[in-house]
């Protein structure tokens, strides 16, 4: 197990490298600057800009620069807001985008589990059909479709929540519900299928040949070897969670690492976009292992690896 | 006395052998889901496909057309969905709308498919060290959100039609070359291989003749699920402003548009997003019911 | 009075194809301690009798349309699943063909194991842990206690068959239903099995009922043997009565094809024919078309199997009819 994780940690650095190098030359070789967009300074306030945040030397020169950096943790300032470093606009904004995550993670597996689980129970009948033409829809409705329309029926017509903010608690409701749906449908139709397979192999015979009880048998045989389509996918869904708040969080204007990393993306502001490039990367890949540990430990056979 | 004797490999009743294929065909037949996914599909693709002629001559307008002086109207009997703030007829830009992305949905797929395909088969039938090194980077590449490196590139490069295509793709090959991959090694590994190699047979006519029509049934299936996938995130770029441009526009960017002016003008929204999501349904119907029919099955473990 | 009776069971598959009768009148009684075998070829109908004892059937495409099981005086077939539930694993436990696919991969065998004790008799874990060391160490397994914390696919193909009969006899039984459990083994370790399950059945008593398509096995360790064709009992009685004084042709056949019987270097003797199609039973006797010793009556009259002599029973007409010696 240690060797495992070990060796997961030693992977990811080359990946990670590779990831900043690739931005790096995306972001470098690209048309445009951080300073061609917005309203054009003179020329020479803009060569003096250019000069400060070092944009003027040769490129391998800003690459070696930017990989020391990098090395050291220092993600450099944001172009577009001078005065706060990268750094600090993550630790600030993170957070929020976590928050949101989470919250959207917690609503995509209770309503995917439990749809699924009774879908897989109750097989053929109304109560498999109607949850799985649901996850249907939210697999077929855009996040931004489903956003705004939520946010009419319950902030605007019904008045429950409010329609845009990160101030109280009422206000992650709509927006974990946005986010999740796509994810809940998936993890419905995932859970179905593995608890389906599951319930047709022989020990499941051998368990009511016990005298096993249906809630035995689902909880105690069949859940662990059920659910590992589902841990299998939390993997991808993590990374999905992560680009699909960029929309949830315009659209409910929410403060979080999303919006400024799409904003970066549309400023040029290099160092903003690296920062968050990377970050998101590292997180993704953390939380990859903890899900691939999680898999080991429910099927034993991969244990003796 | 003699017993009545039955000729081996006789068929008991007469049946008819089916072969692969007539079962598959058969079983989606019956599946009535899938089978309203597939005309769905058609007439929609199809109605697409001649958006030109039926905007010419059924409907006598072309999505550019504007009508300032009308302005946004909800649906009527010369305007069938209605028209947006600058005049134009909704029904036009959604058939000439849809053509861009059915197209980009299929073309971005088959961008994934051959990428997944190739790496796919190529790690299945190498195997050894190859295999294990070539899967290792599509696990690492799986866990990293790849739709960020889309929205640099789109960002960066422009919005170049052929790019968004490619940049697209290149996001959704991954699953396809698990499954190929593990397709091959099952395959591999059966028994009629063996026989294949015994009777002498070249690799490269084992690879083609016998390994390739298996893999068809996969292949069909996650190509028509990745097509759904794929118009989504089509979708979502446009949302962010990055996909199609003007004065291409694509479902994507009509919900978008509609979703802005969702209060005032409803059928603006509803109309592009119910298109969309009824080709997204119908699209997952038909790819569960050819999943069913083929009995694929995903990767085990 | 017999531990389980079982009356004119009736038991059909409903499939698209139409509907298959698997099990067609099948009575037959166990006595407490008494070793039945049940006999057949695949298809004969024997592991889908004791399926539908058991509760077992999958229900959807199957259905019990008529019969009685009759286990202590109650119905099982008249039960609920929940009510079921309270012999399942108590007093009727049953072990499997593949004991691989049998056991649960997820889990580790101390949790199966003492599953029926947590289940039925409400033992506390560390009590149950204990009894399921002594009935590991009793069914031959070595180190039980390291044992019992791995998975089943650490052990090997013999010891997990040992690993299913210690938990189906972990709560002492009436009646151990086995259904091929040597089939899917090497033939020395069904050997082993088989001598484990003889000393078993010394130690707690228990009635087995034991289905199997090999006569070997059935003839050296079963007090009587049932014969199964077509989902029809085609003969029934002790052992040695069954061999030596054979009353139905099926069997006489079965026997004949013994190859380790056989003259070495001639031909090996096979049953001319297929086994009947079971979605378009045709009237009469099953084995009729096979039959060496068919005559008219047999492929249009209805077949039972009746009494012929005493406690040994025949489904042949003509053995019914004439006292044909076969």
């Amino acid at each position: 197990m240690f060797r495992f994780v070990a060796r997961r940690f030693v992977e990811t650095i080359p990946v990670l490298l590779v990831i900043a190098t690739v931005t790096f030359f995306m972001m470098h070789l690209a048309p445009g600057g951080p300073f061609d967009l917005e309203k054009q300074p003179s020329k020479e306030i803009k060569a003096r800009m250019e000069a400060h945040y070092g944009l003027d030397k040769p490129l391998w020169q800003q690459y070696l620069l930017q990989m020391k950096h990098l090395l050291v943790g220092d993600l450099g300032p944001s172009s577009k807001y001078p005065s706060r470093s990268v750094n600090e606009i993550i630790a600030d904004a993170f957070p929020v985008s976590l928050e949101l995550g989470c919250e959207a993670m917690a609503v995509a597996l209770f309503l995917g589990l439990l749809a699924g689980m009774v879908a897989a129970l109750k097989q053929n009948t109304f109560l498999d059909h109607a949850p799985m033409s649901l996850a249907m829809l939210g697999l077929c409705v855009p996040t931004f479709v489903m956003g705004p329309l939520l946010i009419s029926a319950f902030a605007l017509h019904l008045n429950w929540c409010n329609a845009a903010g990160w101030y109280f608690a009422r206000d992650r409701v709509l927006p974990a519900l946005t986010l999740g749906a796509y994810y809940a449908a998936y993890i419905a139709r995932l859970a179905r299928g593995g608890l389906l397979e599951i319930l047709r192999q022989d020990f499941i015979r051998t368990a009511k040949a016990k005298g096993a009880g249906q809630v035995r048998i689902l909880f105690r045989h069949a859940l662990r070897g059920g659910m590992l389509p589902v841990v299998s996918f939390l993997g991808p869904a993590i990374a999905g969670l992560l680009t699909g708040s960029f929309v949830v969080e315009t659209i409910f204007g929410i403060p979080g690492l999303g919006r400024y990393f799409v904003t970066a993306a549309f400023n040029r502001d290099y160092c903003m976009i690296m920062g968050s490039v990377l970050f998101y990367a590292a997180f993704v890949i953390g939380m990859n292992l903890v899900v691939d540990i999680v898999l080991v430990w429910l099927n034993p056979k991969l244990r003796f690896d | 006395m003699p017993a009545p004797t039955l000729e081996p490999g006789a068929p008991i009743d007469g049946d008819k052998s089916a072969s692969f294929w007539q079962d598959a065909w058969h079983r989606l037949w019956q599946n009535k889901l899938a089978l309203f996914g597939l005309i769905v599909v058609t007439t929609l693709s199809l109605l697409c496909f001649l958006a030109p002629v039926l905007c010419a001559h059924v409907l006598g307008f072309s999505y550019e057309e504007q009508n300032l002086a009308l302005g946004p109207v909800s649906p009527n009997r010369t305007h069938w969905l209605g028209t947006d703030p600058l005049g134009r007829d909704l029904l036009a830009r959604l058939l000439y709308g849809g053509r861009i992305s059915l197209m980009l949905g299929m073309c971005a797929t088959a961008v994934s498919l051959v990428i997944g395909v190739t790496y796919g088969a190529v790690s299945g039938f190498v195997g050894g060290k190859t295999d294990m090194v070539l899967m290792r980077m599509v696990d690492i590449l799986y866990a990293l959100p790849f739709t960020i490196f889309v929205v640099l590139l789109t960002v960066f490069f422009g919005q170049n039609i052929i790019l968004l295509f490619v940049a697209i793709g290149a996001v959704q090959w991954l699953t396809m070359a698990r499954i190929v991959r593990g397709q091959v090694m099952a395959i591999k590994q059966q028994e009629f291989i063996e026989a294949a190699r015994a009777l002498g047979l070249r690799r490269r006519r084992i690879l083609f003749r016998h390994i390739l029509p298996n893999l068809l049934g996969p292949i069909i299936v996650y190509a028509t699920l990745t097509v759904p996938e794929v118009m989504l995130l089509e979708a979502f770029l446009s949302f962010l402003g990055l996909g199609v441009q003007a004065p291409h526009s694509s479902w994507g960017v009509l919900i978008k548009e509609g979703a802005e002016v969702m209060e005032e003008y409803p059928w603006l929204l509803t109309y592009p997003a119910a298109a969309m999501a009824l080709t997204l349904f119908s699209l997952n119907f038909l790819g569960d019911g050819l999943r069913d029919a083929l009995d694929v099955h995903g990767s085990k473990d | 009075m017999p531990l389980l009776t079982v009356n004119k069971l009736r038991t059909s598959f409903h499939t698209r194809a139409g509907v298959v009768r698997a099990v067609q009148d099948v009575s037959f009684e166990i006595a407490r301690g008494e070793t039945l075998g049940i006999v057949g070829e695949s298809g004969s109908g024997k592991s889908v009798t004791c399926y539908s004892i058991m509760g077992l059937l999958p229900q959807p495409p199957g259905r019990i349309e008529g019969g009685q099981a009759i286990f202590d005086g109650v119905d099982l077939l008249a039960l609920s699943h929940r009510e079921l539930n309270k012999y399942r694993g108590l007093r009727i436990s049953m072990i499997f063909q593949d004991p691989m696919t049998s056991l649960n991969p997820y889990l580790r065998i101390e949790q199966q194991l003492i599953e029926p004790l947590l289940i039925h008799e409400k033992m506390d874990r560390p009590a149950a842990r204990r009894r399921a060391v002594e009935m590991l160490a009793d069914v031959g397994i070595t180190d039980p206690v390291h044992r019992l914390r791995m998975y089943p696919h650490e052990f090997s193909g013999g010891m997990r068959q040992r690993v299913m009969i210690a938990m189906a006899l972990i709560t002492k039984p009436d009646l151990l239903i086995a259904d091929e459990p040597t089939t899917a083994l090497d033939v020395t370790v069904q050997a082993q099995i088989l001598d484990l399950m003889k000393k078993m059945r010394q130690e707690l008593g228990m009635a087995i009922l034991l289905i199997s398509h090999d006569l070997g096995v059935v003839s050296g360790f079963c007090d009587r043997v049932m014969v199964m064709y077509a989902g029809r009992v085609m003969e029934s009685a002790r052992t040695p009565e069954l061999f030596y004084e054979t009353k139905h042709p099926y069997t006489r056949a079965l026997q004949k094809s013994i190859p380790a019987l056989q003259v070495k270097g001639q031909e090996l003797y096979t049953i001319a024919g297929a086994p009947p199609d079971l979605l378009r039973p045709l009237p009469g006797c099953p084995f009729a078309p096979r039959c060496g010793y068919v005559v008219d009556y047999c492929a249009r009259e209805e077949v039972a199997a009746l009494e012929v002599a005493p406690a040994h029973c025949s489904a042949c007409l003509r053995v019914q009819k004439e006292k044909m010696p076969l």
